[in-house]
């Protein structure tokens, strides 16, 4: 029992970076640190994957003349680097938009910015009310 | 020459657009990148109607990328089901295109035109490859390039509302979120199958009946994609993101972003896994049916006490998102039939309203929202008459294609023994009238607060018009449309219903 608890512990590490990273994302207000949380929930996939491809007592996967060598699974590895520039990419268009969001609204704190929404939402509503329509071809 | 055209359909059709996009982005031309732009899309849309007619005669095209032989490499799969979203992306893309041309300079600074053009081709690249696939992390991949063009897309809007970057960063986070969560079931899949080619993933995962990873990793990929195609807990990203985003990017999202992702939901129900295992029929009938039609409700009641239009439209979508899912969670042959026309006539009616109220904000250069929507139909008659058959369509008027859909769709309902199903569709259109029955009083029958002269230009309703004229085409012959949808069902869901 002990044995085969500690033998997954790979798995209980993704697990908890999982479960980190997704409470920083839904639970925090800071738009950068739900940045973090979505990086750190990223990653801990990419360790669950890279534990599948391990196999024990596997080499890389580099063809030798060997009959008995046991060769890791090298998809995995391969699937993992596509993820790691779509996470990337991810977290470099999160950080751009942050940076945007800070230069407009001059917070980056959910709270503060849905305030300020909430008023422009309805001060769109009053305006729109007065209608001063132009000619326009 | 055409051989080899023709044999290559499947690659190119995803290629031409995802190519184009890098030539896109070098040319400073705002004319020459748009008309780029609009030979790409329509290109696309030729490559579709051909494969459309291989695949009524080979019924199933597979596409070996870079030679290697499925299952080990990649495949490309167009078949019966796959076409009909892969036309509705290539033909929605092109109509848009045209109708951007004109609408995107009012919204987006000159400099960044090229750019924008470059992530609208992206976009609709990568929702073409996410239906074109037959790998599930190929999927993957195609759902992250459609999703990041997309936020990219949203977050344009900020150059006239700053409320479309948080639109932007919440769409991101969340998609982000459903993405990996998706890539997490596809993870634990391959780790007891060892596969990832979805044909293959099907075969092997008869014999893994009720293990745990199987049913975690079904899981986990139901929910990621659940989150992209909105459906009702995981929405809230979208009506935010389409009433933020520039116009012209509302009608693209609007019209193909859930559809695609909605088509991926069925072929992991249905094609993936098999209708009459356990797993898929509680699935179907314990979270997906009710999910369904509480979004049925909740996106009709959110668009009735709606004010701005934009958003009022994207509850609208949720709400009809709910009829599709709910007639996939039906689970019959008829109900997914049903449900792949309403994908199909959804399209066609989202794409048509967004694009008339699109034409609205672009004369009267503002926020439309109910009140200043008064007395503008009498000024402006042919989108008027655009937006009205639309949204009789909408709310499912005979001789309209909306009218085919919850057709249907209640005929599936009712033939499934679920009569009560039926009467909360029937209840929920109704529902539906009062917001598009809002609108067109505001639109008609409120008199101008001051004389409004406007002249409409054509570059902007032709496209408009010739949705509108697909929307009573497709009501009065739906024969096209309703025989790929039931040829779609029968190869989904199979002789086992």
């Amino acid at each position: 029992m002990i044995s085969s608890t500690i033998g997954i512990w790979n798995y209980w590490i993704v697990f908890l970076l999982m479960m980190i990273g997704l409470f920083l994302v839904i639970g925090r207000k800071n738009f950068l640190k739900k940045i973090v949380g979505l990086a750190i929930f990223q990653t801990s996939v990419f360790l669950l994957y890279i534990t599948f491809g391990k196999i024990k007592g596997g080499t890389p996967p580099i063809l030798n003349n060997a009959i008995d060598t046991v060769y890791s699974n090298p998809l995995p590895h391969v699937l993992i680097l596509t993820a790691i520039v779509v996470g990337v990419a991810t977290t470099a268009l999160g950080l751009s938009l942050v940076l945007r969001i800070n230069s407009e609204y001059g917070s980056i704190e959910e709270d503060e910015i849905s305030a300020q929404d909430l008023v422009d939402y309805h001060d769109q509503i009053e305006t729109s009310k007065k209608i001063d329509t132009k000619f326009i071809e | 020459m055409t051989d080899i055209l023709i044999k290559n359909l499947p690659i190119l059709v995803v290629l031409c657009p995802l190519m184009m996009s890098l030539i896109v982005v070098l040319i400073p031309n705002i004319f020459l990148s748009s008309l780029l732009t609009f030979a790409s899309t329509f290109v696309a849309f030729i490559f579709s109607i051909l494969l459309y007619q291989e695949v009524q005669i080979h019924s199933t095209i597979s596409y070996a990328l870079g030679n290697w032989a499925p299952p080990i490499g990649i495949e490309y799969v167009i078949d019966k089901v796959s076409i009909i979203p892969i036309i509705i992306i290539t033909l929605i893309g092109f109509l848009t295109t045209i109708f951007s041309s004109k609408v995107m300079p009012d919204e987006i600074n000159e400099t960044s035109i090229s750019k924008v053009y470059s992530l609208w081709l992206l976009a609709i690249a990568g929702l073409i490859g996410l239906v074109t696939t037959g790998d599930a992390f190929n999927l993957f991949v195609f759902l992250e390039i459609s999703s990041l063009a997309s936020v990219a897309l949203v977050a344009m809007g900020a150059q006239k509302d700053k409320q479309a970057l948080v639109a932007a960063y919440n769409y991101l986070i969340i998609g982000a979120v459903g993405a990996t969560l998706y890539v997490i079931g596809v993870g634990l899949l391959y780790g007891i199958t060892g596969t990832l080619n979805m044909a293959d993933l099907s075969e092997r995962v008869v014999d893994l009946k009720n293990n745990k990873a199987l049913i975690a990793g079904f899981g986990f990929m139901i929910v990621g994609i659940m989150v992209k195609a909105a459906i009702f807990p995981m929405h809230i990203w979208l009506p935010k993101a389409y009433a933020y985003a520039p116009s012209a990017v509302s009608v693209l999202l609007a019209a193909t972003a859930t559809k695609a992702s909605l088509y991926i939901l069925a072929r992991i129900l249905f094609s993936v896994f098999d209708i009459a295992d356990n797993l898929i029929i509680n699935t179907l009938s314990y979270v997906i049916l009710p999910l369904s039609i509480i979004a049925m409700f909740a996106g009709t009641i959110m668009a009735i006490y709606e004010k701005d239009i934009k958003r009022l439209l994207a509850h609208s979508s949720v709400a009809q998102i709910g009829y599709i899912t709910l007639a996939f969670a039906i689970g019959t042959k008829a109900s997914v039939a049903a449900g792949f026309i309403h994908v199909f006539n959804h399209a066609l009616i989202k794409g048509a309203l967004f694009m008339a109220i699109t034409s609205i904000s672009f004369y009267i250069q503002k926020r439309v929202t109910l009140s200043n929507l008064s007395g503008l139909g009498r000024a402006m008659p042919i989108t008027f008459f655009c937006f009205v058959i639309c949204s009789l369509s909408l709310a499912g008027l005979p001789l309209t294609a909306g009218f085919i859909s919850k057709l249907y769709l209640i005929k599936a309902s009712i033939s499934a023994d679920g009569l009560w199903i039926a009467i909360l569709i029937l209840f929920s259109s109704a529902l539906s009238v009062i917001y598009l029955w809002k609108m067109i009083e505001a639109l008609w029958l409120q008199q101008p607060k001051k004389e409004i002269i406007i002249k409409e230009n054509p570059k902007i309703y032709t496209s408009l018009l010739i949705i509108t004229f697909l929307n009573i085409y497709f009501g009065l012959d739906a024969s096209f449309v309703v025989d790929s949808s039931i040829e779609a069902a029968e190869k989904l869901v199979g002789v086992s219903k």
